[in-house]
């Protein structure tokens, strides 16, 4: 197995494709227009979720790494997948007590900008893990571990698995997270303790359609400049809250199609979210094998189906819930992976799309990062009659000169 | 005290200071067979990293590792219960069905790999 290391530099896009073989990276300039495809990093092992943490002077990946074989392991890179350090013994592990194992990691989280030792990352079976001391050892969210709910939890398709974490911006005490299936849950006193915040999403797939929890929430999206309203994709229902998952509203008009599992939302417009909507559960693939990704500009008042240079015939696709994101580059960029192995992506904010790898293996999630550090200034351009004379091939400058042999 | 080799799969010999087959010395009370969980338990001691890939934190064999006591699978011979006595080698092995499962259908437990004998 052969890998590749693509260079990153300041201010390059950064894409974080994870697998069910492996962590690829695509880098592009700022402008975004070629892509580089380096990889596989963790080759043979699925990477359901990666991060980039950028705190406190840091340019480290994490990767949650599953080996169907060797159990599963969070790993990090300091210097964008050449190297991994993965402790010898498992970092992230059950309490005997709990007679839970750990199945899979599910989601890294890099925690608030003013706490930048704290991270928290979400397995299966579902649980939230936590760490402050920069990712070196990890603990389980006693409040969430030792949940009166936890025995009424379900798997889903996944399994049952703690995928989404939302980290309140603005308030260190408050932070949500959805398990797949058992719903969202919020705490508002560090992680002591979680209540169940449902209200207003079905459960279709049980006798009473809105309990406490049960729900299948498959991603919950929120922007820091708004941190009262929540977006959320579910099994079936498209929903909005506007007071911290108090009560949802369905926001399911002019899609498809609301069930789905990714969801995204715009670096700097707060009303502006993307999913990817699948036909049903019974079938999860894209409506009329048309890959569509759907985007609101107004809080999920209307949606409008993206699709310019996505295909739109035969294509039997499948977006699971980590693999569509957003970058923060102005205008933004949002990426779209497939389970055939795809990867889309648009830089002018969803309007026109381009096939930037293929032939990957199911992709599990995608994260877009920009590589801190300040860019480098553009090579400045030859004068104009140079660059005539050099097209015509009457430069100097442009022919190689011979390199002098060294001298036995 | 026993003397056992332990043969290592080379996916794990990092953790085991690079060797693919360790020599462990249990103590035997009357120099008789041990049950592989105490050559396993030596085995860790010495190459910690080992035992998390092959036990679950909770101790159990996992799924799609399969363990050896000479030819024959401790699936089928009393799990990590099974005798050694001295001079016996334990192999770990991944099982076939580890590599080819799909990376989906880990939600439902996948089916351990009691009935995967061959040798890799």
């Amino acid at each position: 197995m052969k890998t590749r290391h693509v260079p990153v530099t300041p201010g390059d896009v950064v894409l974080l494709v994870g697998t069910a073989k492996g962590l690829f990276v695509l880098r592009a300039a700022g402008r975004r227009r070629r892509w580089e495809l380096g990889g596989p990093y963790q080759a043979g092992r699925a990477v359901y979720t990666a991060a980039l943490d950028t705190r406190a002077g840091r340019q480290r990946l994490w990767a949650g790494v599953a080996s169907l074989h060797w159990g599963a392991v969070i790993s990090r890179s300091d210097d964008w997948g050449r190297t991994w350090h993965e402790p010898p013994e498992a970092n992230v592990r059950f309490p005997a007590e709990s007679g839970l194992s750990l199945k899979q990691v599910w989601q890294i989280t890099p925690g608030r900008a003013d706490e930048p030792d704290r991270l928290f990352a979400g397995v299966e079976p579902a649980a939230l893990f936590e760490s402050t001391d920069a990712g070196a050892t990890w603990t389980p969210v006693r409040g969430l571990l030792d949940h009166p709910h936890r025995e009424r939890w379900q798997p889903g398709g996944g399994g049952l698995c703690l995928h989404t974490i939302v980290p309140d911006a603005t308030n260190r005490e408050r932070m949500w997270i959805a398990i797949s299936t058992g719903g969202v849950y919020r705490t508002e006193d560090g992680g002591r303790s979680w209540v169940a915040r449902n209200k207003g999403i079905r459960a279709e797939f049980l006798p009473d359609q809105h309990p406490e929890f049960g729900q299948c929430v498959h991603k919950v999206v929120q922007h820091p400049a708004r941190p009262d309203t929540l977006y959320a994709q579910n099994h079936w229902g498209l929903y909005r809250s506007d007071d911290g998952g108090d009560v949802w509203h369905d926001i399911a008009r002019g899609v498809p199609s609301d069930f789905g599992f990714g969801m995204a939302i715009h670096p700097r417009a707060p009303d502006t979210v993307y999913i990817v909507p699948l036909e049903s559960d019974m079938f999860r693939c894209v409506p009329e094998a048309r890959l569509r990704v759907y985007r609101t500009r107004d809080g999920g008042r209307s949606w409008h189906g993206l699709a310019r240079g996505l295909p739109q015939r035969n294509a039997y696709e499948t977006v699971l819930r980590d693999a569509l994101a957003t970058d923060g580059a102005e205008p933004a960029g949002v990426y779209v992976g497939t389970r055939s192995g795809k990867v889309y992506a648009s830089r002018d904010e969803g309007a026109s799309w381009t096939l930037v790898a293929d032939g990957l293996p199911p992709v599990l999630c995608v994260r877009a990062v920009i590589a801190p550090g300040k860019p480098r200034a553009p090579r400045p351009r030859r004068p104009t009659r140079q660059r005539t004379r050099a097209r015509r091939g009457h430069s100097a400058g442009r022919r190689r000169r011979p390199v002098p042999r060294p001298v036995r | 005290m026993i003397r056992v080799a332990v043969r290592i799969p080379a996916v794990l010999a990092p953790l085991a200071g690079g060797q693919r087959a360790v020599a462990v010395d249990v103590p035997a009370p009357d120099g008789g067979a041990v049950p592989l969980v105490r050559v396993l338990e030596a085995l860790w001691a010495i190459h910690p990293g080992v035992r998390d890939r092959v036990l679950t934190e909770q101790g159990a064999l996992r799924p799609h590792v399969n363990l050896f006591v000479g030819p024959e699978s401790v699936r089928f011979s009393g799990g990590l219960a099974t005798s050694v006595p001295d001079g016996a080698e334990v192999s770990i092995l991944p099982a076939v069905s580890g590599g080819a499962a799909s990376a989906f259908n880990q939600g439902s437990d996948a089916r351990p790999a009691g009935m995967q004998t061959a040798q890799v």
